[in-house]
């Protein structure tokens, strides 16, 4: 019986699990402890059945190693399981293989020389428990039984690694979709776009400079052009109230399949009165401001009037936060803009 | 009406040329803020604001051509970036209203 396989014998002991693991600590970090509660809870959700490969590549116990040796090149796999009816009675490795052509015993049954002391996993198992098992043995995969002590899959260490990485992809997603300015949530596609600017306070030579490249951006992407245009103005209009009113900020473009959202986020210094600012003429500009031709106090009211969705808040002495939402389809064709053609 | 008819309209100069510019329509405002939010596409914008931003706006309502009044200068900045975006500027001695007057065989453009 080849030496790697005398480990720990668990087969039919399963309750000594607990016992294994506290033979190794804990790798905390492999096993994502010290991760995000996302990744934590994914670890928790997925079950070893839920990743592991449920065909099987075994042989029968009369099975002869050369026969194994065939189905391992022509499968490309590192091991066997040997097994009948369901019931795993060991496996044979492709050390078995080279042992077996170094002493000559090649035509011999599998089960003469495979092991039978083995390390099998559970399929109601956590992944995380699972992880465990890769972390705490050297084996790139094991054989999975089911409650009935049937063999039903085994697990390697890229079937838990493609599962995780699709999970992940799915749930940062959905973050995405949630981070996108907490606006509604009304994105149902699956492709995005998000860029971001800062904005300067005061620095009017380069105010609309954001604007203007989400312009360009979505006449790239062929977005309805009375939807763009509604579009760049409030993310001028936004813009210039970072640069003229607050401490500096960003704004952001967020494009989903089927929403553009525009969220201006300042540092400050706030509003202390949202309704009043939002009202058509009311600005608390200087003359410098003015005889640039901002501070007409229409920046929000015009943000507000060309948006399909708007939300505004602030807190004195913090911030001010603006979302703007767009339909990417306009809701009725186009009218014939101000009878000018 | 063509950039260069405009300039004629108006009596004026032209600061900055722009192939293709052109305008269906004009509109009057000296903020820009109300510019965004009202003037139509394709118009004449009529104004004394001679500052890069007004060019900004223009880009952003898609508008071609800017009448400059009172004589207001140009500068430098406003004129590059006037003509990387294909914006026409016209500068003339007449007021906003006279401007208008003077265009009025277009139509108001307002969105």
């Amino acid at each position: 019986m080849p030496a790697e396989y005398s480990p720990t014998i668990l087969q039919g002991q399963h309750t000594n699990d607990d016992e294994i693991l506290a033979k190794t600590p804990l790798d905390t970090k492999a096993l994502g402890g010290d991760s995000s509660v996302i990744i934590m809870e994914l670890l928790q959700r997925f079950k070893v059945r839920d990743v592991m490969k449920r065909q099987i590549i075994a042989v029968a116990r009369s099975t002869t190693l050369r026969e194994a040796q065939r189905l391992m090149r022509e499968n490309r796999i590192s091991g066997l399981p040997v097994c009948e009816d369901g019931r795993l009675y060991g496996i044979v490795s492709v050390n078995d293989i080279i042992n077996a052509l170094d002493n000559g015993w090649i035509e011999d049954s599998c089960e003469r020389h495979m092991a039978t002391n083995l390390v099998v996993m559970e399929a109601g198992m956590p992944i995380s428990f699972a992880l465990r098992y890769f972390n705490n043995y050297t084996y790139g995969r094991f054989p999975v039984l089911d409650s009935n002590r049937k063999l039903v899959g085994i697990l390697s260490q890229r079937d838990v690694m493609r599962a995780l990485l699709y999970e992940l992809s799915v749930e940062i997603r959905k973050l995405e979709r949630k981070t996108a300015g907490n606006g509604p949530l009304r994105a149902t596609g699956e492709r995005y776009f998000r860029r971001e600017w800062a904005v300067v306070r005061n620095d009017l030579s380069r105010a609309g400079h954001a604007a203007n490249d989400i312009k360009v951006i979505l006449r790239e992407r062929k977005v309805a052009r009375s939807v763009a245009r509604r579009v760049a103005v409030a993310a001028y209009e936004l813009e210039i109230n970072i640069c003229i009113h607050s401490h500096g900020g960003v704004l952001v473009l967020l494009i989903s399949d089927d929403t553009i959202t525009i969220t201006a986020k300042d540092r400050g210094p706030g509003i202390p009165d949202i309704e009043w600012a939002c009202r058509d003429g009311t600005s608390t500009a200087n003359d410098w401001i003015r005889s640039l031709g901002f501070g007409a106090g229409m920046g929000l009211s015009n943000s507000k009037r060309v948006a399909d969705s708007f939300d505004i808040q602030s807190e004195v002495g913090k911030f001010t936060k603006v979302t703007c939402t767009f339909n990417m389809v306009p809701p009725e064709p186009a009218p014939a803009e101000g009878g000018a053609s | 009406m063509t950039a260069a008819e405009i300039c004629a309209a108006v009596k004026g100069t032209l600061a900055v040329e722009a192939e293709d510019a052109a305008a269906n329509g004009v509109y009057v405002g000296d903020l820009l803020s109300d510019v965004m939010g009202h003037a139509g596409e394709d118009c004449v914008l009529v104004t004394i604001q001679n500052h890069l931003n007004a060019i900004a706006v223009c880009t952003l309502v898609g508008c071609s051509v800017v009448v400059l009044c009172h004589s207001r200068p140009v500068p430098p900045d406003m004129a590059e970036a006037a003509a990387r975006e294909g914006v026409a500027i016209i500068t003339t001695s007449l007021s906003q209203y006279a401007a208008a007057l003077a265009l009025s065989a277009l139509p108001p453009a307002e969105h």
